[in-house]
Order: C-alpha cells, then sequence, then structure tokens
C-alpha cells in the first residue's frame, strides 16, 4: 500500500465555538502520556492473581509439596490456563475487533497435533529402539523407521510414515510447526474472508464452516494424522521417561502460566494504545474507519493470524497436559464454547475472558465429572452430566441480555466506575435546532 | 490551475436504475463549491464515488497533479491520498474518548505495525489540543464521545477531518440538525477552510448555500443541471422547474 502523500497544507485558523473555553489551546491530561501500569492497572493485579495460583499449586502440588493436590488436579488447573490463553486470543478477535470467530479452537487443536507429532514420534521412535537393541545386531536405521511406522499407524492398517510426518522427528521444527500451521491457516482463511468483506453472521458461519471442514478430514484414516484414534501418549516426554507424571504436570502448569502472563502483558500492551483504539473503531464503525484511512481489512488479518498463532500455541501446551487429542477436539461446538466464556466473563476487557474461561470450564468439569450431586425432585433427577448443558446455554442466554459485561462487569463497581451509555438514546438534534424539514425549504 | 479532483463521465445504475448519469465535475485545490439537488439527484452517491465506496459502471475519477485514478484504489487509500469525507449524521467513536477520536484522526500512518508502535509526540499532542480547543472541546477530551450532545458530535467530526489534513473535504449536508448559531459558524469555517483546500459542501438550504457565496453545481437525475453562481443558477428555468415540480 503506497501513500501518495500529500504536501502539506498550511495551516489556518477557525472561528472559535461559542461553547468554547475562550482561552487557547490547553494541555490536557487526557493526551499525557502514562505510563504502561498506569494505563493497564489490571496487568498488575493479574499477574498478582497468576504468582499466588502458582506459588499455592507448587505448594500443595504432589512434586514440590505437601501432596494435597493430585496430579490430575494440577493437569487441569494446567489446561485451564491454557484455556484462559485461548479465550484472551479470542477476547482480541471478538471483543476488541468485533471479529465473532467460531472457529479459533480449530487453530487450538492445529497447534496441539503439531507438537503432538514431535512427542508421539519421539517417544515412539525411543521404545523401539530401546526394544531393537537387545538384538545381537544393531539396527539399521529402516528397521527403526518401519518399527515407529508400525506402532503409530498400526491402528490406521499402515506402517508407512506419512509425508506429513516429515519433520516429526524434530523437535524445534516441530515448535515451527506450532506456529505456522494455524498462522498460514488463518493467513488463507482471513485473507479470502476478509477481502470480500464477509462480516458478521456469515463470516461466524464460515469459520463453523472452516473447523468442521477440518475435524471431519481428520476423521480420516488416510489424513496422515491417525484418524479417530487422533495421537495419544502425549502425557510422556521423550528423553525424560525417567521423569515422573508429578513433576512434568508442575512442569507444565509453570510454562502454562508463564505463557499466560507474558500474552497478557503483550496484548495488554497491544490494546492499550493506539492499535486498541483502531480496533474497537473497527468493531464500531468500519467503514468510517477506511474513510479515516485504516486499511480495515489489514487490521482484520493482522489480529485473525495473531490470535490463531496464540491459539495455536496454546494447545501446544493443552495437549501434552491432557495426554490426547483427537479430531473431536475441532468440533464445532468447541469453538463456540470459547466464546460462550468469553462471553460470560465479559469481551472487551482481558481480565474478563481470563476469569470467563477459567470460572466455566472449571465448573464444566466439576458438573459433567460426576461429581456434582443430582438433584432429586420426586418426579425426576436432575443429572448435572446432562443439565449442564443446559444451564450454561441459559446463563449464556441470560448475560447476553442481562449482563451484556459478563462477570468482568463486576469490578465495574468496585472502581465506582459507571460509563455513561447513550448508546440506546436518540442521536437527534438538540433543542432549538432547525430539523431538516424546515431545512429544505 | 489545474484540477485537484477531475470526474468525467461517469454513470452508475443501481438495478438498471441509473442513479448518476454521465457526470462530470471538476475542482481546483483551494476551491469552495456547493452541490445543490432535489432529494435523489444522486449527491450522496457522486460521493461514494469520489470516497470509493461505489465503483461506477463508466467514466473516470482523476486525483492531483498526475492525474492517478481513484477507481482503482481502495476506501482507506483514497482517504489517505487525502480526501476527506463528513458524513451526514455525526459519525464519531462514541465508546472512545474526544481525545483518542481525534488521535485516531491524526495524520500518521496507517498500517498495523504502525498503530502498534505509535507514540502521541509533543507536536501531535499540541496538534490534538489546538483541534479540540477551536472546536470547544478541550474540557471534553477525556470524555466519551457518546456523551457529547448532537452538535458537540457533529464539531468533534470537523476536527476530526481537521486532524486528518485532507486536501479535499466532501461534507453532506453540514447544517442539518444544527443551531442557527452553528450553522452561521459553520459556514464561517468553511469558507476559512476552503482557503487552504478544496471544500465541496452538499445541502439543500438555500439560505446556507447563498451564505457560503461560492460556485454551485445543480445536480438533477444524476447528471449536472446547472453550474455558476447562485444567482445565476436560481434564474435558469429548469433549475426552477426542477426546484418548484418538488413542491
Ligand atoms: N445502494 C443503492 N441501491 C439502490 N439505489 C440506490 C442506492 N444508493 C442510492 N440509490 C438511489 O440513487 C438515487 C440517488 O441517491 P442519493 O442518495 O445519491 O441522492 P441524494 O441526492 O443524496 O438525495 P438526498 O437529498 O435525499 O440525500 C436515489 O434514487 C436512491 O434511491
Ligand atoms: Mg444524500
Amino acid at each position: 500500500m503506497t501513500d501518495t502523500t500529500p504536501p502539506a497544507a498550511p495551516p489556518f485558523t477557525l472561528p472559535k465555538y461559542p461553547g468554547g473555553t475562550g482561552a487557547g489551546p490547553r494541555p490536557s491530561a487526557a493526551l499525557t502520556p502514562k505510563g504502561f501500569l498506569a494505563r493497564n492497572p489490571s496487568v498488575l493485579w493479574f499477574l498478582l492473581a497468576l504468582a499466588v495460583l502458582t506459588v499455592a499449586v507448587t505448594i500443595l502440588s504432589p512434586a514440590f509439596g505437601m501432596g494435597s493436590m493430585s496430579t490430575s488436579f494440577v493437569k487441569t488447573l494446567g489446561k485451564t490456563l491454557c484455556l484462559c490463553l485461548a479465550a484472551l486470543a479470542m477476547d482480541i478477535v471478538w471483543g476488541y475487533t468485533g471479529i465473532l470467530s467460531l472457529g479459533h479452537m480449530a487453530f487450538f487443536a492445529l497447534g496441539g497435533y503439531m507438537i503432538g507429532q514431535w512427542l508421539m514420534y519421539a517417544r515412539t521412535e525411543e521404545i523401539v529402539v530401546q526394544s531393537l537393541a537387545t538384538s545381537p545386531i544393531p539396527a539399521t536405521a529402516q528397521e527403526i523407521a518401519q518399527g515407529v511406522g508400525t506402532q503409530i499407524f498400526g491402528v490406521v492398517g499402515g506402517s508407512d510414515i506419512p509425508l506429513i510426518w516429515s519433520f516429526a522427528h524434530s523437535l524445534p521444527a516441530q515448535l515451527a510447526l506450532v506456529v505456522l500451521v494455524p498462522g498460514l491457516l488463518a493467513f488463507l482463511f482471513g485473507w479470502l474472508a476478509f477481502r470480500s468483506r464477509v462480516t458478521g453472521v456469515y463470516l461466524s458461519i464460515l469459520t463453523q464452516a472452516m473447523t468442521l471442514a477440518l475435524s471431519l478430514y481428520l476423521f480420516q484414516n488416510d489424513s496422515g494424522l491417525r484418524g479417530n484414534n487422533g495421537l495419544s501418549g502425549l502425557q510422556n516426554l521423550p528423553g525424560l521417561a525417567e521423569t515422573s507424571q508429578d513433576l512434568l504436570s508442575i512442569w507444565f502448569f509453570w510454562a502454562s502460566a508463564a505463557a499466560l502472563a507474558l500474552a497478557y502483558i503483550l496484548l495488554a500492551w497491544a490494546i492499550s494504545g493506539k492499535f486498541g483504539s483502531v480496533l474497537r473503531a473497527i468493531r464500531d464503525d468500519e467503514a468510517r474507519v477506511r474513510f479515516l484511512g485504516y486499511p480495515v481489512e489489514g487490521y482484520k488479518l493482522f489480529v485473525f493470524v495473531i490470535t490463531a498463532v496464540i491459539c495455536g500455541l496454546a494447545g501446544a501446551l493443552y495437549y501434552p497436559q491432557a495426554g490426547i487429542i483427537n479430531p473431536a477436539e475441532l468440533a464445532p461446538i468447541a469453538s463456540i464454547y470459547l466464546a460462550v466464556w468469553v462471553a460470560i466473563g465479559g469481551r472487551g476487557r482481558l481480565y474478563g475472558s481470563v476469569i470467563g474461561a477459567a470460572f466455566v470450564s472449571l465448573l464444566s468439569s466439576w458438573f459433567t465429572g460426576g461429581r456434582a450431586p443430582s438433584i432429586p425432585l420426586g418426579f425426576y433427577t436432575i443429572d448435572w452430566v446432562d443439565w449442564w448443558q443446559v444451564l450454561l446455554g441459559l446463563s449464556f442466554v441470560g448475560v447476553t441480555l442481562w449482563a451484556p459485561k459478563g462477570i468482568g462487569g463486576l469490578f465495574d463497581r468496585f472502581r465506582g466506575l459507571r460509563t455513561p451509555d447513550r448508546k440506546g438514546a436518540p442521536l437527534g438534534p438538540d433543542e432549538g435546532s432547525l430539523q431538516e424539514q424546515e431545512a429544505v425549504e | 490551475m489545474s484540477a485537484l479532483l477531475e470526474v468525467s463521465g461517469v454513470s452508475v445504475s443501481f438495478d438498471g436504475f441509473k442513479a448518476i448519469n454521465n457526470l462530470s465535475f471538476s475542482i481546483g485545490p483551494s476551491e469552495l463549491r456547493a452541490i445543490i439537488g432535489p432529494n435523489g439527484a444522486g449527491k450522496t452517491t457522486f460521493m461514494d464515488i469520489v470516497t470509493g465506496k461505489t465503483k461506477p459502471n463508466s467514466g473516470s475519477v482523476t486525483w492531483g497533479e498526475k492525474g492517478q485514478s481513484l477507481l482503482t484504489m481502495s476506501e482507506a487509500a483514497i482517504a489517505r491520498a487525502g480526501v476527506g469525507r463528513k458524513f451526514q449524521r455525526p459519525t464519531v467513536f462514541e465508546d472512545q474518548t474526544v481525545a483518542e477520536n481525534l488521535v485516531l484522526a491524526l495524520k500518521s500512518p496507517r498500517s498495523p505495525f504502525a498503530a502498534l508502535l505509535f507514540a502521541l509526540t509533543g507536536e501531535g499532542r499540541r496538534r490534538v489540543e489546538a483541534l479540540a480547543a477551536q472546536v470547544g472541546l478541550t474540557d471534553a477530551l477525556p470524555r466519551k464521545a457518546g456523551e457529547l450532545s448532537h452538535g458537540q458530535k457533529q464539531w468533534l467530526e470537523i476536527a476530526m477531518l481537521l486532524a486528518q489534513e485532507p486536501l479535499l473535504l466532501l461534507v453532506d449536508e453540514p447544517a442539518a440538525g444544527m443551531t442557527l448559531a452553528e450553522r452561521e459558524l459553520t459556514t464561517a469555517m468553511l469558507v476559512e477552510i476552503a482557503k487552504t483546500r478544496a471544500v465541496v459542501v452538499v445541502e439543500h438550504d438555500m439560505e446556507f448555500v447563498r451564505r457560503l457565496d461560492c460556485r454551485v453545481t445543480v445536480l438533477h437525475e444524476g447528471s449536472v443541471l446547472a453550474e455558476g453562481t447562485l444567482d445565476h443558477v436560481t434564474k435558469i428555468p429548469s433549475v426552477i422547474e426542477v426546484y418548484l415540480g418538488r413542491g
């Protein structure tokens, strides 16, 4: 995009507005540059809360502390942090930019698949090499590859290693793919969609179609990613066979907390300045932003790709803790849940999305885990495993109707903030102004 | 004086209906021009074409000394080239402060990367402060634009347009919904702005146009019916007929 820079126009003076201050330009505090933390008081509080959580979990963890927390619960919390990271991305793309993407969990799962390939391959190779080491003749590379192939692809009736596993032996390569695959897919999709100015519901439907198509493709056995079996055994880190899951779980928890903290700081920085102002402007009136000279499609694409990459990274941290990934993870409903979390937490503020994701996903695993007590009504028993979905759906509707700011809106009360909201009010002319009808005369 | 904007032989049809029919128009670098015409004459559509919102079926629109075609450019690129536009309804970003609105409009590199690294320098700050003072919004800088009155929003939008530093300003019915005092100020301001850049004003109100004291182009059914001083065009029988026929 080349600017044809117009020659600078000479300055001019304007007649003074009658309600004006009379005096000349005055410096305004609203324009004084403020420090990062002054502009983002939530960052400190967020980091503090995350630090407290991390210390608490470490103290309670089986690896370093009293062990009153089970390894699986440490993993659940670590996974929750990854979901919070995805929710942060969703908040940027939806809450700030107004693109209701219902496909971001596809990027999350793709990140998981990419790291999963390395985890599964390298670990299987280790096992194969070990078992062949007992034979008197040293195993050839071909024998090892064949062994690995049979081990991994036996379930889908094959032993050849598909082309898309070409880099699976290399951690750096697969880490690069964690970024590149979601990033490129988002770029391609976004480029096509935004260039044709697809917006609103149509864009949401397209993103659903994308994640559904991807999921159906991965379900096929010849997709090269083990069809509906997915990738498994991801909780075992290659080269660390001796390390206990107790230790691994807390390591991953730390990594997830660090990633969330880093992303929070970076995103808070990005949206606190003019960039965030442009995003919110695009959300509220994208045509107007175009007439200000901003390449709206470029901004949308940028945000879409960056958030897809964040989701990919979150997925890469999530699935080693989950241990398994399969195409069901890309089901359209997963991305809808992501939007629901952000809506319940309060979109348009970063901590809101984190709170929403943590709160709803933990609650969800409690309800669906069969631990929530059933409610006997005499004629019917409310079994939460089935009814949780209904409750979630109702809360979503409730939040949308009565508390559009979500849980995050509660924080405004602490800060004594009430945003005067004239949005619904008529924008009509003030008293005494000439109406358009008169003007026509 | 070579033209800043040259529109020639442009036609647009919506589902077979010719909203603009072989329209030609040109304006110099520091000229004030009023466009009048009955409802549906195609005035807003004309602005849509110049700003890239609507692509014409035929004709050409060229810009600047080099005669660059605007037809192949996006809305954003046209705006960056120096065409500013004010809509009929005040459109400011209600959820953002007056200061943020002005900073958004302030002339600066527009790419995402530039926006990420943007910092309001002393120069830009002074410019925003000066603009705010000029439209009487200094005290309103930290307030959300949505809290402003209708008139204040109009002024904020005008200040945003000026912050953009356009070479050509397209203003659609600026006086609609303004008080009489505000209208007088607006006229004075448009005349003042037109000393340094081109301004095209679409207006229904003849009194308003008279005060602008500039060349007038009369549009009717998508083409130019007459052009000249207001006194000149209002004496042309066909113009009188168009306006009288409208009742
Ligand atoms: N997107 C569109 N699709 C179909 N018809 C349109 C479209 N935009 C404008 N028109 C028609 O083109 C004609 C010119 O419209 P335009 O808005 O340019 O008129 P105008 O001169 O601005 O009128 P007004 O004084 O009412 O603002 C009208 O008959 C209008 O109905
Ligand atoms: Mg109009």
